[in-house]
């Protein structure tokens, strides 16, 4: 079916290509390769998402019985606030990154992203931003005011320190990382596609890539806007979020959420796009209903920014507000729903592969499911009255953002691990990573849903004997120990893979989509000769490509030159971040004499040496 | 190719577990604070409307999930043998499955909407009774103005009636949720908002915090004591009567509500026996000695601080220390001894008071009925 598998020899071209991954920390530390720097998002996101889930478990192992003093609440708070800003920012947003960085040039033709230092700067930002939020907790103790950290508790009267300095901060720095990787995709998806490849021809991962990137640039604006006024009532005294003053700490809760809601599709929307090129693969049969899948991504992005004040159902916004937020958070299932369905109508017919990245697909959509069944039960404004700020919201996140999401990446990691190591994963500890993590999934999250309704609010340190939620949240933490192991055993499949794993060659899955016509892992060039696209599935065309991207014969393509700049300039970032938690002004000058200094050594190093 | 229901076996253990795991979810009873056991006309209409949306989710994810479930069993190719058949679409089906959720929607909006008209305005029942909760780090201060009455994380209504509650919030957002009696409604410093609703069971129903407002948010608890009208009114003449043992040994004046109809209040007795009224005048003094009346009020006396709960019925409540203890001198010693050490980051402070005096001041507060 693939014109690669026919005319390509596996083994001699991946010894020809070593060359993409060889050479010293030093060469990591500077490439401007798309592919080095989305492995490096992977690594480190996965990293944080091992702390987000130590993180998770030190709080379910404190949950896991009444009135348990193992884990003080100033702990505790610290804990909950950083697994929550630990999850989104650190570890899925990034793992999204990866997948962004590795797979879309290679989707779409082009031998890297538009600003390939650009792309560098965005991954050195998130990983000292990173360790700057987490160093908190050598410095004081960790942010303890919830990752949504409503005001007026984040104010220094309530919270006095440099925690939330850490936050607001760690926060600004992290949108910068964003929103430079958005702007970057978005040149990249509109400017370099392969000829041919119209925007309806795009592969439905990087269609959801190019809407995430939009939402990250609208909706970060609006954080950052909140940020900024709680960094100046800090810093300055200002009274923005102080109700003494006339400040209103409602308009907190409106900045975050018109952020906090599309972030939410900013979560999630990735994983729709890796779901939808995993199932047509595997059912050997093209996406049913293209342009309507692509149609519903824009949608649930576009009624995204209509819904933030379903997340303040509670704070008495009156009849009209709640009607009107009710309504537009419905109409969200509409969209979503379309997705599932044309997902399930392209396997009905097909003939299902099952390989491990449509195991963890199907899981994808069995889980998402009930995370948006449940997201139904909360746009009733009304009925959330009972819902909001208890587990059963915890549940309904879960079964959204790990059910869904965590599941959809696994998916991809599954899918693409071959292309962008040469290695298969194995398919026997697949299984029982697969099988284990889905059990004890349901084990730690379903029991959630009846600890809310039966009136335990979320977000706290512990629960009182005689409210009948024991057995309930011993259950979910056995649930989370073992979904703990099958992280675990993931971990052990990459390793073991990596060293004794079967070769992937360039197309181990028969797909349709650019990525497979290349060699695993790609040349770092990517495309020798440019392909021709004429169809949505190229590779599934009759006779395949019409031009042989990988033709030795054609002359090497030069690639720009290492810098180390845009490291430079994320590190002076940082550093004026940190003298500014330090209220140290000096340090805060140093940081930005850094910035600037990057930004002319950046400007002025050539291109290509 | 082995038929689907055969395969379907290969899926048994697990639908076992996910099954088994719903029905133990159910267990632990009998869950005292659950939303599902509605005991007022607000939590009433929730759970009804509740009840109606998790219909239509039971019907939406039995299709849907089968949907899924007969796909992945149809469909599956072992041997890689059978051809997929190559559709891209079909605009019907498209159109179809756009109306479908659609129309169960407007079916779930119709009623939310109605509910919301209902429970997110304002009372125009002209009898409620009205009472102010301000939410305060970490414990609930409740005032019946109507009524002159004043108390914390206890608050008491007659079954029957209207309970109008009127929120705000002394320091942080906080959320006011007693489960049975329906949906919470946050508490937010420079906003008042509202609540009401009316019981229809006698019982005690506990409540809590749901808005994450700082270290001890989990140990910001309340009790709902909702009473019969008779035994509510017993209740607000006690608590209008200033509390005994307050300095004024004198026999209490009736309030007026009880001094109605025929009954002429007799003078009472002393009540205070002479060993009695020792540790209560010690009591007083060492409550007026040790820093206590900064922040405590206590009717009748010096103490008129108001950033701590008002203690002038403090022995007549079931808890203390915001629902997290029972009212027993033990535990009002162990109060006393460190409050940071059940209520960690409590704004009062550990006094270091000697054993001799936390005796006096506890057998002091317990007898403020």
């Amino acid at each position: 079916m693939s014109v690669s598998e026919a005319s390509h020899d596996t083994a001699g071209t991946a010894a020809v290509h070593e060359g993409t991954y060889s050479g010293g920390l030093w060469s990591w530390v500077t490439t401007v390769d798309h592919k080095r720097i989305g492995i490096m998002y992977a690594v480190f996101a996965f990293f944080f998402f091992l702390v987000g889930g130590l993180e998770a478990l030190l709080i379910r192992i404190q949950l896991g019985s009444p009135e348990s003093t193992l884990i003080d609440p100033d702990l505790y708070n610290q804990l909950f606030t950083m697994h929550g800003t630990t999850m989104v920012f650190l570890a899925v947003m990034p793992l999204s990154a990866a997948f962004f960085n590795f797979m879309v040039p290679l989707q779409i033709g082009a031998r890297d992203v538009a600003f390939p230092r650009l792309n560098a700067f965005s991954l050195w930002v998130f990983v000292f931003g990173a360790l700057f939020l987490n160093s908190s907790f050598l410095f004081g103790g960790a942010p303890d005011a919830g990752w949504f950290g409503y005001a007026n508790l984040t104010s220094t009267q309530y919270s006095p320190g440099v925690r939330i300095d850490f936050w607001v901060l760690g926060l600004q720095i992290l949108g910068v990382s964003s929103i430079a990787a958005a702007l970057n995709f978005i040149v990249t998806i509109i400017n370099l596609r392969a000829p041919g490849m119209s925007l309806m021809r795009m592969p439905l991962f990087t269609w959801m890539t190019f809407v995430t990137s939009f939402l990250l640039i609208l909706a970060f604006p609006a954080i950052t806007v909140g940020l900024v006024l709680l960094m100046f009532d800090r810093t300055f005294g200002t009274s923005f979020f102080n109700p003494a003053a006339g400040g209103d700490v409602l308009l907190w809760q409106h900045l975050f959420w018109i952020f906090g809601h599309p972030e939410v599709y900013i979560l999630l929307l990735p994983g729709l796009g890796i779901v939808s090129e995993v199932i047509p693969t595997f059912s050997r049969k093209p996406l049913f209903g293209y342009p309507f899948v692509v149609y519903s991504g824009i949608l649930i992005a576009f009624l995204g920014f209509g819904v933030w004040a379903h997340h303040m159902f509670a704070v008495g916004l009156g009849p009209i507000g709640n009607t009107v937020f009710s309504a537009t958070t419905m109409l969200i299932a509409i969209p979503t729903g379309v997705k599932i369905f044309n997902w399930i109508a392209t396997m009905w017919g097909g003939s299902l592969r099952f390989k491990m990245p449509l195991y963890f697909a199907v899981g994808f959509i069995a889980m998402f499911i009930i995370g948006g069944l449940s997201g139904v039960m909360h746009s009733s404004a009304a009925a959330d009255l009972q819902q909001t700020d208890s587990y059963f919201v915890v549940a309904h996140i879960h079964y959204v953002l790990f059910g869904g999401v965590i599941f959809a990446l696994f998916s991809g990691i599954y899918y693409w691990f071959p292309k962008i190591t040469g290695k298969m994963l194995s398919e026997g500890i697949g299984k029982a990573h697969f099988w284990l993590m889905i059990i004890s999934f349901n084990l730690t999250f379903f029991p959630q849903h009846y600890l809310g309704m039966h009136g335990m609010p979320r977000r706290t340190f512990t629960y009182q004997e005689g409210l009948g939620f024991e057995a309930m949240n011993l259950m979910s933490t056995i649930g989370s120990l073992v979904l703990g192991f099958s992280i675990l055993i993931f971990l052990w499949n990459v390793f073991h893979s990596l060293r004794k794993g079967e070769s992937a060659g360039p197309d181990p899955w028969g797909g349709a989509t650019l990525e497979w016509a290349i060699d695993s892992p790609p040349p770092h060039y990517n495309f020798r000769v440019e392909p021709v696209v004429h169809s949505r599935d190229p590779l599934w065309a009759e006779g395949g490509l019409d031009v042989d991207v990988n033709d030795p014969t054609a002359p090497e393509p030069h690639m720009p030159s290492p810098s180390l700049w845009p490291c430079i300039l994320a590190f002076g970032l940082v550093l004026a971040a940190i003298g500014a938690v330090a209220k140290a002004l000096l340090i805060v000058l140093l940081g930005a004499g850094v910035v600037v200094a990057a930004i002319y050594g950046w400007a002025f190093q050539p291109l290509e040496r | 190719m082995r038929h689907p229901w055969r395969r379907l076996k290969s899926a048994l253990p697990i639908l076992a577990i996910v099954v088994l795991a719903g029905l133990l979810s159910g267990c632990g009873g009998p869950f005292p604070q659950s939303g599902l056991r509605p005991a007022s006309d607000f939590a009433r209409s929730l759970d009804e409307l509740f009840r109606g949306i998790f219909f239509w989710a039971v019907i939406v994810f039995v299709l849907v999930e089968g949907a899924l479930l007969v796909a992945v069993f149809r469909f599956r190719d072992r041997q890689g043998k059978r051809a997929a058949e190559h559709v891209h679409g079909n605009t019907i089906l498209e159109i179809s499955w756009t109306i479908a959720p659609a129309i169960i929607l407007v079916l779930i909006a119709v009623p939310t909407i109605r509910t919301i008209w209902e429970v997110d305005r304002p009372t125009t029942d002209p009898d409620a009774l009205l009472i102010e909760a301000v939410g305060r780090q970490w414990w609930w201060e409740f005032r019946y103005p109507e009524l002159g009455i004043v108390t914390a994380n206890e608050i008491h209504v007659p079954v029957g009636r209207t309970v109008d509650i009127r929120l705000t919030s002394a320091d942080v957002i906080h959320s006011f949720w007693f489960p049975r009696a329906g949906g919470k409604r946050d508490v937010i410093p420079g906003h008042e908002n509202q609540l009401w609703f009316k019981m229809d069971s006698v019982g005690v129903f506990p409540g809590q915090c749901a808005e994450f407002c700082g270290m001890s948010h989990a140990l910001m608890k309340m009790e709902m004591v909702s009473e019969s009208v008779e035994d509510f009114e017993a209740w607000v003449a006690q608590q209008q009567r200033p509390a005994l043992g307050t300095g004024d040994t004198a026999p209490p004046a009736q309030p007026q509500e009880v001094a109605e109809g025929e009954e002429v209040p007799e003078p009472q007795a002393d009540p205070l026996d002479a060993g009695l009224r020792a540790v209560l005048e010690a009591g007083n003094q060492a409550f007026l000695g040790s820093g206590c009346i900064a922040c405590h009020r206590i009717a009748g006396t010096v103490a008129a601080g108001v950033l701590g709960p008002d203690l002038t019925h403090i022995g007549s409540r079931r808890t203390i220390a915001a629902g997290i203890l029972e009212n027993t001198p033990e535990e009002m010693a162990r109060w006393l001894r460190d409050p940071g050490a059940v209520k960690p980051g409590a704004l009062m402070p550990t006094l270091n008071l000697d054993e001799d005096t936390i005796r006096t001041l506890v057998a002091y507060l317990e007898s403020l009925k």
